[in-house]
């Protein structure tokens, strides 16, 4: 008797402490969704009070509206890239490298394609892992075009561009980006995939044989994904904070000072060259992503097209000089050159269906 | 003696990963030898696929994250 109450006590005050720390743990989420959700709501009353009201600028005037942009702007961008990236890092707790290679491993093409393309997105994915990924893959015979469906999707449909999109320019034109990315990334791995370039990756690759098997997965508590996430946010936002800021004081300063459709001549549906333009323009810009999106946002205010703006936006996070140079060092020179103009045609040809429809 | 290796390229958490390798053995005076491992063919031996990747006397032991102190030490003792 007293050794089954011993027994059953032994056994429930285990499980009672976490389930007491996963309340704890669930409450101070919501707490922080509704702090999140106030301050969200605050910073334009907030804004306008004070660069009309406490500093005294005139509304309609130049100088005050770009202030008052800006003050909205900034903290507004900040929360959402906070808020979203930390859901986003969470939902990504739930995939892996490891788990993706098994869901594409043995599938055709086209349809791995598709699955690659998509688990690109939702994979938590670093462009320094670039290489041990690409070979991970490949050796796991994974076919070269859905690998490379993969490795396209997974940088252009980022989390941050696609939060600044949102926050920017609606919900529309993000899910616009978002189906757009994909759909480059399906067709470019296609394509790859039937040029059969396999003799173009570098041989050292194909005779790798992995030894001993990964580390055992383990499910990872709640706790361990929050903690995870709220470790990606820091790193995310510390990273990218100030081009944000940066690139909507440049975007402020069009918005209050440059006169509308002051672009359309260049920027615009009409100028046929400006899409390649923009394709080329993008390529070297990289480290400024988050920065160039709220400069993108003033351009297209002012009479650039939508096309023209979604271009340039792909081939900056898609197109990048240092994940090529990271990936010479599993690609032959031809293979590489073949992936930028693949890459590069497909996002072209976005822009001129965007600046057409639209 | 310990064998400890980093694998990776030289991305930022990797190098974090590395410096915080070194700080544990070094706060508990640990037998270890720490060693980056910087080919990706050599660090494919391990199969990972994210890095940067954490091996004690030739068993991988994490990729793709960069532990907490306390579980280095426990790889470590």
């Amino acid at each position: 008797m007293l050794e089954g109450a011993i027994m059953a006590q032994t056994i429930s005050t285990p499980t009672a402490s976490p389930s007491g720390a996963a309340r704890r743990l669930w409450l101070i989420i919501a707490g922080a969704a509704l702090a999140w959700l106030a301050a969200y709501n605050i910073i334009q009353p907030l804004a306008d009070w004070l660069t009309f009201t406490l500093i005294g600028l005139e509304r309609g005037s130049h100088l005050g509206e770009s202030l008052a942009f800006f003050l909205y702007d900034v903290p507004k961008i900040l929360l959402l890239l906070g808020g979203m990236i930390f859901a986003i890092s969470t939902l990504r707790s739930f995939f892996s490298a490891e788990r993706t290679r098994a869901l594409l491993g043995g599938r055709r093409e086209g349809v791995g394609n598709v699955l690659a393309a998509g688990l690109g997105v939702l994979t938590p994915f670093c462009s320094c892992s670039a290489v041990p990924l690409f070979i991970g893959f490949v050796e796991s015979g994974i076919p070269l075009g859905v690998t490379f469906s993969f490795l396209i999707a997974a940088p252009m449909v980022n989390e941050v561009a696609l939060v600044l999109l949102f926050g920017m320019f609606g919900w529309g034109i993000a899910a616009l980006y978002l189906l757009a990315g994909l759909s480059v990334a399906i067709v470019a791995g296609v394509i790859i995939g039937r040029l059969k370039m396999e003799r173009y990756v570098e041989d050292f690759v194909w005779q790798i044989k992995g030894g001993g098997g990964a580390v055992a997965e383990q499910r990872p508590t709640w706790a361990e994904r929050f903690a995870q996430a709220w470790q990606s946010t820091r790193e995310i936002v510390g990273k990218v904070w100030l081009y944000v800021v940066i690139g909507i004081a440049v975007g402020a300063g069009i918005h209050g000072f440059v006169p509308a459709d002051a672009l359309a001549g260049v920027m615009g549906a009409d100028a046929w060259w400006s899409v390649p333009a923009a394709v080329l323009l993008g390529v070297p810009l990289y480290a400024n992503a988050a920065g160039v999106i709220p400069v993108v946002q003033a351009l297209m205010a002012k009479g650039a097209a939508l096309g023209t703006v979604l271009a340039f936006m792909m081939s900056v996070v898609a197109l990048s000089l240092p994940e090529m140079i990271i990936l010479r060092r599993v690609l032959k020179p031809r293979l590489i050159a073949t992936f930028i103009g693949v890459v590069s045609a497909g996002i072209i040809a976005i822009g001129y269906l965007f600046n057409l429809v639209i | 003696m310990l064998n400890v290796k980093v694998l990776g390229s030289g991305c930022a958490n990797c190098k974090r990963l590395e410096a915080l390798v070194r700080k544990t053995v070094a706060d508990r005076g640990l037998d270890a030898e720490v060693e980056k491992v910087t080919d990706y063919a050599q660090m494919m031996r391990w199969n990972i696929m994210q890095t940067p990747g954490l091996v004690v006397n030739d068993v991988l032991v994490s990729a793709g994250r960069i532990p907490s102190e306390a579980e280095i030490a426990g790889w470590l003792a």
